[in-house]
């Protein structure tokens, strides 16, 4: 898989560089600003995008807009955002730029490469990899929603995994549950969300989102 | 703060905003506007009304004149008359009881003065009661023109230090002299009008008069009604000329007031600087501590038990996870990083995509107020929604932002229960005291049963505005 990062801090970028390859990814290109990015892009037609949001020159949300401008002229080109912090607004701005291929993690989740491989993966084959703090704030955003409200604990462990973009297996897998009580979890939050049911992964995600962005 | 328009007078037009003396002078303003010189008898209807209206008002005026006229004289009696007078007595060769009256003169002139001191106040409340009228009815704004109360901060003040902080005052000694001057000359203008209509009233049911002396007087209450707007105007001014803070007296005040407002700057940011150096101290540096003991540890039995070596490990770096969540909340609570980003529009958006609460945003900011107003701003916004969240019960917040006139204006309404009264809570008088800083100033409307509004407004300058690259 072809990789292009664009990272600022050297110590940073070479350690995604090499804990990726160490994963076996191909990194085409590391940069470090947004304007190398683009032309990255244009050059490498890489499968995905790595992008901290703080890049200079003005060290300030450039970085989302790196993104957002490359998914213009790439459309449906896979991005994942990095950040020390994570924004509900920035989410939602990446989320708009068109479906599916978008990713937006805290830069912590580096620390478990194995996870963060699987959601650069993921988010190369077009899926979604959402902060698990940005869902855990959609959802206290949604504590008054009667609907969200009528789920089961494990209903909501379901939907809040399922929101980050996880498959029925990885949920599964973290849960240590069968993959069958996972599908019956997420009928049962369609229905009680009054969402249209889908075996498409990624449509099934945006749509939970959508929810519960409101 | 008075509700700006005086009962059923010029008040048709609703004035949204705070109101103010600016919206009384803007209120007259616009009366004035209206007028046109064709006949038409709704106009005139109006006119008479209003002439009526400023009859009333000039007697009222009147009135307080006549009553500041009186106090003022009997204040200058007590000190003038009983003492002086014993004196003169005292002198006078034949009088059995001279050294008597020479010894109780001392002491009389003390007790006269005493009551005079007593007096002083009510010449205020009537001063203080003329610059409200005019304010309101003359659309002449008055600003109070005093030195501040002692013991405002609320320690308890003797009888020495209030009698002291009356008698320093310049605007005590104009404020006596206004009663007076105003007992005659104002007194004159404010009857005025009252006097024309009556004229008016003269000449058409008088008996015995001629006719030219009728048609004087009737055209005097001509005059009345279609020049009383101007007529309590003049009176206005003229209330201002003796009324209105001195320049001096102005700059004292804003000294006095600056000062007020950077000590409590530089404490509230000293304050929050100790926070900061706390928090990082027993937070992120203390997990960091811990980071390295536990890789020394680790590194220690690498080789003897490597499988209790990456436990360490894998301690180190949950530790690292959460000291990074810590700076990251720190990071957040000094400056905003949305904030930093996009500027104030888009942080009040953040913010409220954050709180559990349906919040509507209108924003027409173009360009960015200078960092230090927004971070007040954003910060002020921020825990007006925590106060919402907490007390208000509210299901919808909306959120204006504007600016105009050099004025950032931030409106936060809530349809909660009401009820919230910043003598109070700490929060709407901390939020208040940061505005300060900035001249800003917060008012704030919540009758029990809701709905709560409070309006920012901070003036400043706005930079241009940023290019976008989407």
């Amino acid at each position: 898989m072809r990789v292009v990062i664009a990272e600022d801090l050297f110590l940073l970028r070479d350690g995604l560089t090499r804990m990726l390859q160490a994963h076996g990814l191909e990194i085409t290109a590391a940069v470090d600003n947004g304007a190398d990015l683009l032309a990255a892009v244009a050059k490498d037609q890489p499968d995905v995008a790595i992008v901290d949001v703080r890049l200079p020159p003005t060290f300030t949300d450039e970085g989302i807009r790196a993104a957002l401008a490359a998914r213009k002229t790439t459309p449906g080109l896979p991005v994942l955002v990095l950040s020390q912090y994570v924004e509900q607004l920035y989410a939602r701005e990446l989320l708009a730029s068109g479906s599916g291929g978008i990713g937006y993690l805290l830069k912590d989740r580096v620390f478990d490469s194995a996870q963060f491989v699987d959601a650069v993966r993921r988010v190369a084959a077009g899926g979604t990899a959402m902060d698990p703090e940005v869902i855990a704030r959609l959802l206290a955003r949604n504590t008054d929603n009667a609907s969200v409200g009528a789920l089961s604990p494990r209903e909501r462990e379901v939907l809040a995994l399922m929101a980050e973009g996880r498959s029925n297996a990885a949920i599964a897998q973290r849960l240590v549950i069968t993959e069958r009580a996972v599908a019956k979890h997420t009928a049962s939050i369609f229905i009680k969300l009054d969402l249209q049911p889908s075996d498409d992964d990624n449509r099934r995600v945006l749509a939970v989102l959508a929810y519960l962005e409101g | 703060m008075s509700d700006g328009n005086g009962a059923g007078t010029q008040g048709t037009e609703a004035t949204p905003a705070r109101p103010g003396p600016q919206d009384a002078q803007d209120a007259q303003g616009t009366a004035q506007a209206e007028e046109s010189w064709s006949i038409s008898w709704p106009l005139v209807a109006e006119r008479a009304r209003t002439g009526i209206t400023v009859a009333g008002q000039g007697l009222v005026l009147l009135a307080v004149a006549v009553t500041g006229l009186v106090v003022s004289f009997l204040t200058l009696a007590v000190v003038v008359l009983p003492g002086p007078g014993l004196v003169a007595y005292g002198s006078g060769r034949n009088h059995a009881n001279a050294g008597l009256a020479l010894a109780l003169a001392l002491p009389v002139f003390i007790v006269g003065l005493f009551v005079a001191s007593q007096l002083l106040p009510a010449i205020r409340q009537l001063a203080s009661t003329t610059r409200r009228l005019s304010t309101r009815w003359c659309g002449v704004p008055i600003a109070d023109p005093y030195l501040p109360r002692p013991g405002a901060g609320g320690e308890d003040v003797g009888l020495g230090r209030r009698l002291t902080w009356r008698l320093a005052d310049p605007a005590t000694w104009r404020d006596l002299l206004w009663a007076l001057v105003n007992g005659c000359v104002g007194a004159v203008l404010a009857a005025l009008p009252a006097g024309l209509l009556v004229a008016g009233f003269l000449g058409l049911f008088a008996p015995y008069a001629s006719l030219g002396l009728r048609l004087v007087f009737i055209a005097a209450a001509v005059l009345e009604v279609w020049t009383s707007p101007w007529l309590l105007r003049g009176y206005g001014y003229f209330a201002h000329s003796l009324l209105a803070p001195t320049r001096q007296a102005e700059l004292a005040l804003r000294v006095r007031q600056l000062a007020e407002t950077r000590t409590e700057a530089l404490d509230t940011k000293a304050a929050e600087i100790r926070r900061i150096e706390r928090d990082l101290h027993d937070g992120a540096q203390a997990r960091l501590v811990a980071m390295g003991m536990t890789l020394d540890a680790a590194g220690q039995i690498i080789d003897t038990n490597p499988e209790a070596a990456r436990a360490l490990l894998y301690e180190a770096r949950d530790a690292s996870v959460k000291a990074l969540a810590e700076l990251r909340a720190l990071v957040r609570g000094i400056h905003p990083p949305v904030l930093a980003d996009r500027g104030l529009a888009d942080a009040i958006h953040a913010l409220a995509l954050d709180t559990p609460m349906r919040i509507h945003l209108a924003s027409d900011l173009h360009g960015r107020p200078p960092a230090p107003v927004e971070s007040a701003a954003y910060f002020a916004v921020s825990e007006l929604l925590a106060n919402v969240s907490k007390h208000a019960e509210a299901r919808e917040t909306w959120i204006d932002i504007r600016y105009t006139d050099g004025m950032l204006r931030i409106g936060v309404t809530d349809n909660g229960h009401g009820g919230a009264d910043p003598s109070r809570g700490t929060g709407l008088h901390g939020i208040e005291r940061r505005l300060a800083a900035f001249d800003g100033i917060l008012a704030i409307s919540s009758p029990p049963g809701g709905p709560t509004a409070v309006t920012m407004e901070i003036p400043c300058e706005l930079s241009l505005p940023k290019t976008s690259f989407s």
